[in-house]
């Protein structure tokens, strides 16, 4: 601000979003609004694992490993990749760390400044587009190699259960019903959470699933961080409920961790889930 | 041929400063109270969707009495000015310093352009710190003056009457029920006369918000519920409306609460005349007011 005087554009009644105003106001500062010169960049910089989600009655769990990536090198084994994106939503990132972590902080403001400026909370639908509309504005990094894959998931208010959302590169959203993995060992988690999921979970149970979810990413995907049990870092989990959002603090998170890693002594490929025959009882 | 009329500059500032006090008289009283765990705000405001009294940012407050599409507007700058600030440095880099700095810079420049209308509000911008001496009520008013209140403040409608009784009976330190109590039983004093009468403000009627230092998440800023506003209230005895809002935005309410005076004494904001006398000073400094860049 040059001028002592609150300039006019702040002034003027508008828009409710902070992206828009950003991006007539500083577009400068907007993410994605970076013109890179031609060529990958996909391994200058590094890149988040894998996020995993799942929902139980009365609530949702999100869940991030601790490593990130950068070829063949450990970035770094503390990272944090699962934040709260309001009171009653959290956003999970896969992908080009350094944009991501952006990208959450500009949709944090967005979700806040609506929130402010209307007197009212978004709908969880409308937080889930907002969130689409700063992930197509970076299409075109995307396609240079610095993609940015988020899940976002919160508790809808409205219905009074756990919804999750995922996305591709191109802003594309679609629900996911009960649970859903991204990141590079999204694979090998999806695959144990089809095994070990049930509707009927508790929230710890559902926490433990994350847990075992991650540990089986982390078995198969070198890019994955399984719990680092000499340096005591675990994965991040937030549980979302009707209350609002918090995140597990480690001591918990650390019990539970040491319990899975315990179990897989004795069983190092989990949890076995029952082999239902046809004349058995019907698989769930 | 005609002759433009000469109209001195103190005489020009005066009529717009009557002007703007006149129509921030016309509303209600707004009440802003430092109690234990961080600052209090009262005013009675019967409509449920138009807020006096709203967030600014984590640790900030905004609350505003008269024109309500003018201090919306200003409420909103407030609001993108600390987003963009905490977005482009970090959230701990929004101060209520910064804002009742760019609040007042704005509002002076528009009382002392001639091409502009007054802005018809008055301000509050409160920030809550660790501790209670850190905590932090600006007053900012139509021509862009600032001032840091201590303790108490109180703007709009009968201020002097509700300050009074706030001067009596405010108690540093006190607990959300006790404060909100006093605040609540100031709202409802009125003078009319030499008379006073204390009138019980059903809680419908009440909007009340409160900066909570003890609070968990870092957005400290929560409104208080009807429900929760009589519990902490306790039994009051028969509670009475208050005559319709006499609001700015209401030509036909110009009716004044006293008689209407028919000399123009700058200390009245509700006197109808404004004339032959010399502008009002400021009542802290003995400074004459803003002069218009002519």
């Amino acid at each position: 601000m040059n001028d002592a005087r609150i300039p006019a554009s702040y002034m003027r009644p508008g828009t409710s979003s902070f992206s828009e105003f950003l991006s007539e106001q500083a577009p400068d500062l907007l993410p994605a609004r970076r013109s890179l010169p031609p060529g990958s960049a996909a391994d200058l910089a590094p890149h988040g694992t894998t996020i995993v989600a799942a929902t139980f009655p009365g609530g949702l769990v999100m869940a991030g490993d601790r490593r990130a990536t950068m070829g063949n090198v450990i970035a770094q084994r503390d990272i944090d990749k699962v934040f709260p994106a309001d009171e009653y939503s959290v956003v999970g990132i896969a992908g080009t760390a350094g944009l991501a972590v952006e990208m959450v902080r500009l949709f944090q403001v967005e979700l806040e400044h609506y929130e402010k400026i209307e007197g009212s909370i978004l709908s969880l639908d409308g937080k889930a587009n907002r969130l689409s509309a700063l992930i197509r504005a970076n299409l075109g990094m995307a396609m240079q190699g610095l993609a940015v894959v988020p899940m976002f998931a919160g508790f809808d208010l409205d219905r009074g259960i756990g919804r999750i959302f995922g996305y591709d590169v191109t802003g594309g959203r679609h629900e996911e019903t009960h649970f859903f993995t991204v990141g590079s060992g999204s694979l090998f988690a999806r695959g144990a959470m089809k095994k070990l999921y049930r509707e009927d979970l508790s929230e710890t149970e559902c926490v433990t699933l994350a847990l075992q979810a991650l540990y089986d990413a982390a078995d198969d995907d070198s890019a994955t961080g399984g719990p680092d049990l000499t340096r005591r870092i675990f994965p991040i989990i937030h549980v979302v409920t009707v209350d609002g959002g918090r995140k597990l603090p480690e001591d918990e998170i650390a019990e539970l961790a040491d319990r899975v890693v315990g179990a897989r002594m004795t069983r190092p490929d989990g949890p076995v889930a029952p082999l239902a025959l046809p004349d058995q009882e019907a698989p769930r | 041929m005609s002759m433009p009329f000469y109209v001195s500059p103190e005489q020009l500032m005066k009529d717009r400063a009557d002007f703007a006090r006149k129509g921030i008289a016309r509303g209600r009283s707004l009440v802003a109270v430092q109690y234990a765990d961080g600052v209090l705000f009262v005013t009675e405001n019967p409509s449920q969707a138009l807020h006096k009294v709203s967030e600014l940012y984590d640790r900030l407050a905004f609350a505003a009495v008269g024109r309500y599409n003018e201090f919306e507007n200003l409420r909103i700058a407030g609001v993108r000015l600390a987003d963009m600030r905490g977005y482009s440095y970090d959230r701990r880099d929004v101060t209520g310093r910064g804002l009742a700095n760019a609040y007042a810079q704005t509002l002076g420049t528009i009382f002392s352009s001639g091409g502009e209308k007054p802005y018809e509000v008055e301000i509050f911008v409160a920030e809550v710190g660790a501790s209670a001496e850190e905590d932090q009520i600006y007053r900012l008013t139509y021509e862009g003056r600032v001032g840091d209140e201590h303790g108490y403040a109180v703007m709009g409608g009968d201020a002097e009457t509700v300050a009074s009784y706030l001067a009596e009976h405010y108690r540093e330190g006190a607990t959300l029920d006790n404060a909100l109590r006093v605040a609540v039983a100031a709202l409802g004093h009125s003078t009319e006369g030499g008379q006073t009468t204390d009138r019980v403000i059903p809680v419908g009627d009440l909007e009340v918000a409160v900066l909570d230092r003890t609070r968990v998440q870092p957005r400290k800023f929560a409104r208080i519920r009807p429900s929760r506003i009589e519990t902490l209230l306790g039994e009051r005895g028969p509670s009475e409306h208050a005559a319709p809002e006499a609001g700015p935005d209401s030509p036909s309410s110009v009716a004044p609460r006293h008689a209407a005076p028919t000399t123009d004494d700058p200390a009245d904001p509700t006197d109808q005349v404004s004339g032959n006398v010399p502008p009002l000073e400021d009542p802290d400094s003995g400074e004459p007011p803003i002069a218009p860049p002519l």
